[in-house]
């Protein structure tokens, strides 16, 4: 049993961790894309930018006096993705809609995302220096171990209270954005739009009104992605920049466009990272016993090396390319 | 004063103009086809009047204004709908939700209008729960024709509605468009099928190079043996 | 359209000057050889987008191999290594290597014993799970032993010229390139560009992780000079200034063959018939490919070529800087810079290419003195007035050029977006 918890601990909750946040940031990728049909790269400022806003108003409240009975991160998180909403509004009016406007081609507002990235980028380093930042500087991070005696486990099952919560978070705006884009016209009308945005304009819909709510919605889960990653690890200025990669690739895994395909993408290359590194002769080792002396497993039994986990997502993407450039959910395929 | 009118309409996509000095004039009891040669401008015309492309002279008329140049947001709202030749419907959506999509400038209860259109259409009633990407070409047609009108259009736009439909299908989708109109509905349309069109088309626009050619009700068209000589082809 | 040019590089014969007279002339003559190997580089993405339309990512990942490459052949012998039982260990892990991708030959090739379908796909993964822990069997205890003192630390160098070396980085560049043209060409180009930028990262994460090969974050140096070292210079009584100079010049002066040539080279085969047909793919796909062009074939050529100056280019850096460290490989420095370059300076012109490779690479390295200077100012000022001094000014000022390319890029995109020397559309007859 022991064995059991042990990879509960180091791939089941690790996994779904990454996962979450992979799905957060993969879902704005992939409604950028399927509103505006471009690549945004810069999505990847938008969820560390997400987290300084978050960080800084964390910090005010610190310096208020304010207790919360939750990780402080989590309380100022709304007030923090309205921010980031503002922000990646603010961005597209500034960058993106003149190009838009011009007819640019899709490459084109590519390579301004990129210019995008190295501005946010420059400018976050440029007030935070390159060092890295904790939310839990002012306040305790409680760790939940679950005496697992019970069941026969020498080991706890160990989670941290953050991680609770981010996947309670993760799950609530996950079911939210569900219930928007199936139930509400707004909703509805992004769907048509990232369907078939010519007959959507000639439907009616206010196709000006669709970008803004879709700028929005990549910016409050970029923001609440970015937050959620930074109370996990740390917070740097390339929080999200390293993991920009992974999250395409969990966008086109899903099906460039498909919101539900950009959650399972998420999830698939979070636990598929977690995985690969995992060391199977932790779980495997009771085999031991009863292996013969020259089939003893070696201490450690992973498929790649960890200095290897962000190169996964790069295999998985590079195969889905290959095998099904659509994506497991049918994407923009054109 | 008739519902649209069209006046020397001019326009293009930004190079030279497409159209040179369209004029059209609709009622609201009237079915209209634009009938003429490939790039003649028919569709063009359908596109301009719905703001997809520029217009840079001439004045297009309707509900006693100009709507030259207004975006389609603005022109739904004021009983104008369209439904283009290709990709008329959302595949990725149920066929409800493509009807709901031809509703998203309405404010009001649009059950009825649903109704309505479901009354029209049985089978999309049937198959209202299923992708629209799922469905025969005519039943898309008929999601297509269904979308636009749940906007209660005063005036209808179709872009070669009876295109790659069997002829079974085009038998339907032409009798459906009379219906349409009976139930007050004005229609201005572009056909391939000319012939077929002006049969019961109460006005009929012959257009080439852009301009009107020969005007006049279907039945004078047909029996014009000029028109019947150049435009619509030997007798079927 | 000439007149222009020429102003504009007039203008930066005068900021080259400028910033010798203001920087110094060692810093300058420095700066310059990096731009003349920027250069290189902008021109095989030139080839590879103003030419091809081809959208690549990835120059970080060609920019290394082509860094690795010329230490691999440059660096001196490791006498260690080669008296030990590492090569005969490499060579297993070759042989397993080579067996592992004849069973996965042989899995692609399982229709022919009527093994179809899913089956089929069944066979190919694991026929591939098996190849792989054949390979990694062979080669993780040859890579562990190696790495060991007595295995010798790591392969080191052959010993080679480093212009060998150059010239392996290219052949390096061009069959990466053509493994990764042949995977990955066909998919549109968003696509494209996340896929390039995924297999440099994976290079990236080779490099600097396969200790063994290439020392990985252990840094290798000193790489040896093409030409004359300062150094030799110094042996011959120059005093350190005059010799930094002379050397330097030396250098830059075979980086400006290598380059002359190579732009003598494209703008040649651009002209003629071979430039008309890439014009035409690009501009018309469609039209190229029922005119009975092999445009895949084509497009895999024009993305080889330009990656093989990527190579030398990455090559030519390494050997200047005399260090190869994998981690120092940035996207930032490594990709989006080059792709700014081209773009300012205007894609699908050669000159264009060049003149904004030569004047991003100046605004890259002034910023930041530049931006030092101007902090030291407003902190100064801000202290007179009360409001106290910024912090850590050094830092800071470090990251303003990542803004400045930012913002450079988007002005460029916004307001000139054919470049500063755009390409001269011809008409064809």
């Amino acid at each position: 049993m022991t064995e059991l918890i042990f990879f509960t601990n180091q791939v089941v909750i690790s996994g779904l961790v990454l996962g979450c946040i992979y799905a957060l940031g993969a879902i704005g990728i992939t409604l950028v894309f399927g509103i505006l049909r471009f690549a945004h790269f810069a999505h990847s400022e938008l969820m560390t930018g997400g987290a300084f806003i978050a960080f800084l108003l964390a910090s005010l409240f610190a310096a208020w006096g304010i207790v919360t009975p939750i990780p402080t991160g989590f309380v100022v998180l709304p007030i923090a993705m309205v921010l980031a909403a503002i922000l990646a509004l603010g961005i597209d009016k500034g960058f993106y809609a003149p190009l838009r406007k011009r007819g640019a081609k899709p490459v084109t507002l590519l390579i301004a995302s990129i210019g995008v990235t190295l501005m946010i980028q420059g400018l976050i380093r440029l007030f935070f220096g390159a060092g890295s930042y904790s939310f839990f500087e002012t306040e305790p991070k409680e760790v939940f171990r679950m005496d697992m005696t019970s069941i026969g486990s020498t080991r706890p099952l160990v989670i941290t209270e953050p991680q609770v919560l981010m996947i309670l978070v993760t799950l609530v705006s996950v079911l939210a954005l569900h219930f928007f884009l199936t139930r509400s016209r707004l909703g509805k009308a992004m769907r048509a739009m990232a369907d078939n945005a010519d007959l959507a304009q000639v439907s009616g819909i206010n196709t000006a009104l669709v970008v803004r709510v879709t700028w929005i919605i990549a910016g409050a889960l970029g923001c609440m992605a970015g937050t959620m990653l930074a109370l996990d690890v740390t917070l740097k200025p390339d929080l999200a920049f390293n993991i920009i990669l992974p999250i395409f690739a969990a966008a086109i895994v899903g099906g460039l466009g498909q919101a539900y395909g950009a959650i399972a993408g998420g999830l698939l290359i979070g636990f598929a990272e977690t995985l690969a590194v995992f060391n199977w002769t932790m779980l495997l080792r009771p085999l031991n016993a009863i292996l013969p002396d020259w089939m003893q497993l070696p201490p450690t039994l992973a498929l790649v090396p960890t200095e290897y986990k962000l190169t996964v997502a790069f295999v998985i993407l590079v195969v889905t390319l290959l095998v099904r450039p659509t994506g497991i959910f049918k994407g923009a395929s054109s | 004063m008739p519902l649209i009118e069209l006046k020397h309409v001019v326009g293009g996509y930004g190079g030279a103009p497409i159209l040179n000095g369209v004029n059209i004039a609709i009622e609201k009891s009237d079915i209209g086809v634009i009938v003429g040669p490939n790039g003649a401008g028919k569709s063009t015309t359908l596109k301009a009047i719905f703001g997809l492309l520029k217009v840079t002279g001439g004045t297009i008329d309707f509900g006693g204004e100009n709507i030259a140049n207004s975006l389609p947001d603005k022109l739904v709202p004021k009983g104008l709908s369209f439904v283009p030749q290709e990709k008329n419907v959302f595949t990725s959506m149920s066929v409800e939700e493509n009807l709901e999509m031809g509703a998203f400038t309405r404010t009001d209860d649009f059950s009825s209008t649903m109704e309505w259109v479901y009354e029209m259409f049985p089978v999309l009633r049937e198959k209202r729960r299923q992708p629209a990407g799922e469905l025969s070409g005519g039943q898309r047609q008929m999601v297509a024709m269904g979308r636009a009108l749940m906007s209660k259009p005063t005036l209808l736009m179709l872009d070669e509605p009876s295109a790659g439909l069997s002829p079974r299908y085009v038998i339907e989708i032409f009798e459906t468009i009379q219906r349409v109109n009976k139930e007050g509905v004005g229609i201005l349309m572009v056909e391939q099928n000319a012939r077929q069109a002006l049969a019961f088309a109460s006005k009929g626009f012959v257009l080439a190079s852009g301009q009107n050619r020969f005007t006049g009700t279907g039945a004078e068209l047909i029996a014009d043996p000029e028109v019947a000589k150049s435009f619509l082809g030997a007798e079927p | 359209m000439i007149q222009r040019s020429l102003t504009l590089f007039g203008g930066l014969f005068v900021l080259i000057l400028l910033m010798g007279w203001v920087m110094g002339a060692p810093f300058t003559s420095s700066r310059l050889v990096e731009a003349a190997a920027y250069a290189l580089i902008a021109l095989g993405l030139n080839i590879q987008w103003g030419y091809g339309g081809l959208f690549n990512f990835g120059i970080m990942g060609f920019l290394m191999v082509g860094g690795a490459a010329v230490t691999f052949i440059s660096y001196p012998v490791n006498p260690v290594f080669w008296g030990s039982e590492g090569p005969a260990m490499l060579g297993r892990a070759l042989l397993a290597f080579a067996g592992g991708a004849l069973i996965v030959l042989a899995a692609r090739k399982a229709d022919r014993i009527g093994i179809t379908g899913k089956w089929k796909a069944a066979l190919t993964v694991l026929a591939w799970f098996v190849a792989y822990v054949l390979y990694r069997s062979q080669l993780d205890p040859a890579a562990a032993y190696i790495e060991s003192a007595a295995g010798g630390g790591w392969v080191g160098g052959l010993g080679g010229h480093p212009i060998l070396g150059w010239v392996f980085g290219g052949i390096l560049a061009a069959g990466i390139a053509y493994v990764v043209g042949k995977i990955c060409l066909g998919l549109r180009t968003d696509y494209l560009a996340i896929a390039t930028i995924g297999i440099s990262e994976i290079i990236r994460a080779l490099i600097k992780n396969m200790d063994w090969l290439t020392r990985g974050t252990l840094t290798v140096s000193p790489i040896p000079w093409p030409t004359p070292l300062p150094q030799d210079f110094q042996a011959g009584g120059m005093n350190i200034a005059t010799s930094l100079l002379a050397a330097r010049a030396g250098y830059l002066l075979l980086a400006l063959v290598v380059l002359g040539v190579v732009l003598w080279l494209i703008s040649r085969a651009y002209a003629g018939p071979w430039g008309r047909m890439m014009r035409a793919i690009r501009d018309n796909h469609i039209a190229a490919t029922s005119m009975g062009k092999n445009v895949t074939a084509r497009q895999l050529e024009i993305f080889v070529f330009g990656s093989v100056l990527m190579g030398i280019g990455g090559a030519m850096l390494v050997s200047f800087v005399q260090i190869f460290d994998p981690s120092s490989y940035q996207p930032i420095n490594h990709t989006f810079l080059i792709w700014v370059m081209v773009i300012v300076g205007g894609a699908g012109n050669n000159w264009g290419a060049l003149f904004g490779a030569v004047l991003l690479w100046l605004i890259w390295v002034v910023s930041e003195p530049l931006s030092k200077a101007v902090f030291e100012f407003v902190s100064t000022w801000s202290t007179q007035f009360g409001w106290g001094a910024i912090p850590e000014i050094e830092a800071r000022s470090a990251q303003m050029r990542v803004f400045v390319l930012g913002l450079v890029i988007t002005i460029a995109l916004r307001f000139a977006p054919k470049g500063l020397i755009p390409e001269v559309v011809k008409r064809e007859s």
